[in-house]
């Protein structure tokens, strides 16, 4: 699996793409501290790139990555090696290579302005850590789309759809029936359906950390109470983990079961 | 007749030229401070040097000057009232006043003053009082750097820093108020100046205006109250160069105006507030040269606003520059930078070419279900917000600021 691992991540380093993402992050990032030294401020911006592109850009590399590798992939189920091991090995392969870009493209500018003497490791780190999670959840289900279409077309049309209906249209949904049952008691209610969505819980858990908390009024306490503590910020990254491994385990049924 | 006059005259300076410093010490003649008092005749100065004297309910009824040394303690021993100011031209300074009493029924006050024009109170510190600086139904007193502060945590078990009531002419400044429940607080107060004070951690207002017209509050600083400062039920009050920082949380404001006419909201400075401004009833005011930034929300109009100019202010980096509940508007907002504003200015003057609508759809719709705010920075409110700017259904459509400005004006 290692190996495969291997294989992918070094496949991804020489197409070059990897490095591309990388340079956009760090572009991204030295702008920002260039037009706004102030790094907690510039903090702030960030959550808002992040929590968008980071699940688009996941999906669509996703996407392509395991549209194009399909020769080698197939090429690798002609040989004496579990399929499990294999897809587990690109799927992590990927989804490292898009991580890493991520953390050390906007690792460096920070650094360099002096992330670590501000008070903003913190928000800084948690913005970092939804940023992997995140990808890690949109590759793993852009490989579910992969493997459930063969045809490029609508497998990429599935992709973006699906993207766009947990960066968008969730949120659009979740509001209405916001509005719409105004006259019940709904604060539970948008407790849970904030889990139900990765951006939207990695969006709230980092405006929280970010003391935006008391903007929210009394349906933020509820939040703050929930997501303020240790426990609760332990509860949104172990939904996280589910929000990867279950689309994982889908991941790997489907590749056992499907007929190449 | 004429000769008993000037017999009088002649008692009363010589009266006057009598008037003496009695010192006040654990090893002088006069060991306490109710002695001295006693003692003293109108005009006398009274010195306390440094040490502690237990002293309550400690009633003043005749022109005194009381000065402490530095390092004069008065011990309220928890009973009432410590001083009580009772008669006209009574001066105190330099005394820290320490367990003052407290009640659920009488508004003990370490230094109280009733019907007593002309007072001084000045130099003094406070330490955990029921309400600190009480006046009553006095005139052209003389409040200042004083230092009032407490423990408190409820706001029903708690009295107020300084609570004028009514009174007139007041001059309240370069006092510290902090830990009580409203820092300074005014009702039925008319004709009175509150400059420099500094009023923070209160629990409930920094400064609080109740039916009192005709006042004026310059460079005060609020910081971290439960709101900054709370006017109602007022007329003719001008805020001018009031720092208001940080007053966060959740049901926190910088400035609260409710039911108030006439007023002039002048260079002011909103910074980090949840709410920087919310206004309920509030008719012919004037905002001109305030500074918002990085408020939650810098401007919330709750209803009943009418004819309130708002110009030539500062909008950076609020979550809502605006907000409004219904769809009337009778207010304007001509003239003001917003940080927010995406219009170009092709001839050079200053002034943006396209006109600029400070309420966004998100605002009006956070207004209608609080829990939607949990939408906050989504993709889909940005989205929503600015198609509601190319053609605006919902929020009022003569909220326009016709001549935003490209710059800051600070």
């Amino acid at each position: 699996m290692i190996k495969i691992l291997k294989y992918s991540f070094y496949d991804l380093m020489r197409s070059r793409w990897s490095f591309v993402y990388l340079a956009f992050y760090m572009a991204l990032g030295f702008v920002l501290l260039f037009l706004n030294a102030d790094v907690s401020k510039a903090t702030i911006t960030l959550m808002n790139i992040i929590v968008v592109l980071t699940p688009m850009i996941g999906t669509i590399f996703g996407i392509m990555y395991f549209y194009n590798s399909r020769e080698f992939t197939e090429l690798l189920l002609s040989q004496p090696i579990k399929r499990s091991t294999i897809f587990t090995g690109q799927y992590l392969g990927l989804s490292l290579s898009l991580s890493m870009s991520l953390i050390v493209g906007l690792g460096i500018p920070f650094l360099a302005y002096g992330i670590l003497q501000s008070g903003a490791v913190g928000n800084f780190i948690t913005l970092l850590l939804s940023g992997t999670f995140l990808t890690f959840i949109f590759v793993a289900l852009s490989l579910i789309i992969a493997l459930n279409n063969s045809n490029k077309i609508k497998g990429f049309g599935y992709a973006i759809l699906m993207w766009l209906f947990f960066a968008v249209i969730y949120d659009g949904l979740f509001m209405i029936s916001l509005v719409v049952f105004g006259d019940y008691p709904l604060d539970k209610f948008a407790l849970g359906a904030s889990l139900f969505n990765p951006i939207d819980l990695s969006r709230i858990m980092i405006l929280l950390k970010l003391e935006i908390s008391a903007l929210l009024g009394y349906t933020g306490a509820l939040f703050q109470k929930f997501f303020g503590t240790n426990t609760g910020f332990l509860v949104s990254v172990i939904i996280m983990m589910f929000w990867i491994l279950i689309p994982f385990c889908l991941i790997l049924r489907k590749a056992r079961l499907k007929d190449f | 007749m004429r000769f008993t006059l000037s017999i009088l005259t002649i008692l009363l300076l010589f009266g006057v030229a009598q008037a003496r410093t009695i010192n006040i010490c654990g090893a002088c003649e006069v060991k306490s401070i109710d002695k001295g008092v006693e003692i003293s005749i109108s005009g006398d100065t009274l010195v306390l040097n440094a040490g502690i004297y237990p002293c309550s309910n400690l009633e003043i009824t005749k022109p005194l000057t009381i000065i402490g040394e530095q390092g004069t303690v008065l011990d309220g021993e928890n009973e009432g009232y410590v001083l009580k100011l009772l008669t006209d031209s009574i001066s105190i300074s330099g005394l820290k006043i320490i367990n003052a009493g407290r009640s659920y029924t009488k508004d003990y006050a370490a230094i109280y003053t009733s019907r007593a024009d002309h007072f001084v109170i000045e130099n003094n510190e406070v330490d955990d009082p029921f309400f600190g600086i009480l006046i009553e139904k006095s005139k052209h007193g003389i409040v200042r750097n004083n230092k009032v502060y407490g423990t408190t945590v409820r706001e029903d078990g708690s009295g107020n820093g300084i609570h004028a009531w009514h009174c007139s002419d007041l001059e309240i400044y370069d006092n510290e108020v902090f830990q009580m429940r409203d820092g300074i607080y005014l009702e039925f107060v008319d004709e009175s100046l509150i400059r420099n004070n500094y009023a923070h951690d209160n629990i409930r207002y920094g400064l609080h205006f109740m039916f009192s017209n005709h006042d004026k509050y310059l460079n005060n600083r609020f910081e971290q109250n439960g709101a900054g400062v709370a006017v109602m039920f007022s007329k003719f009050i001008e805020m001018r160069q009031n720092q208001f920082v940080n007053n966060w949380g959740p049901a926190s404001y910088g400035l609260l105006l409710k039911e108030i006419y006439d007023a002039e909201v002048v260079d002011n400075e909103f910074t980090e507030n949840t709410m920087a401004v919310f206004i309920d009833g509030t008719t012919r005011i004037n905002y001109t040269g305030n500074s918002f930034k990085r408020n939650g929300w810098a401007i919330k109009v709750s209803g009943g606003c009418y004819t309130n100019k708002i110009t030539r202010n500062d909008f950076i980096g609020n979550s809502f520059d605006v907000s409004y509940n219904s769809k009337m508007n009778d207010n304007t907002f001509d003239g003001n930078y917003w940080g927010d504003y995406t219009g170009y200015d092709l001839d050079r003057d200053g002034v943006g070419d396209v006109p600029y609508r400070p309420v966004k759809l998100f605002s009006y719709i956070v207004n209608r279900t609080p829990e939607t705010i949990i939408l906050l920075r989504s993709l889909f409110v940005d989205i929503m917000n600015f198609s509601e700017k190319v053609s605006p259904v919902f929020t009022p459509d003569n909220l326009v600021d016709q001549m935003p400005a490209m710059n800051a004006f600070k």
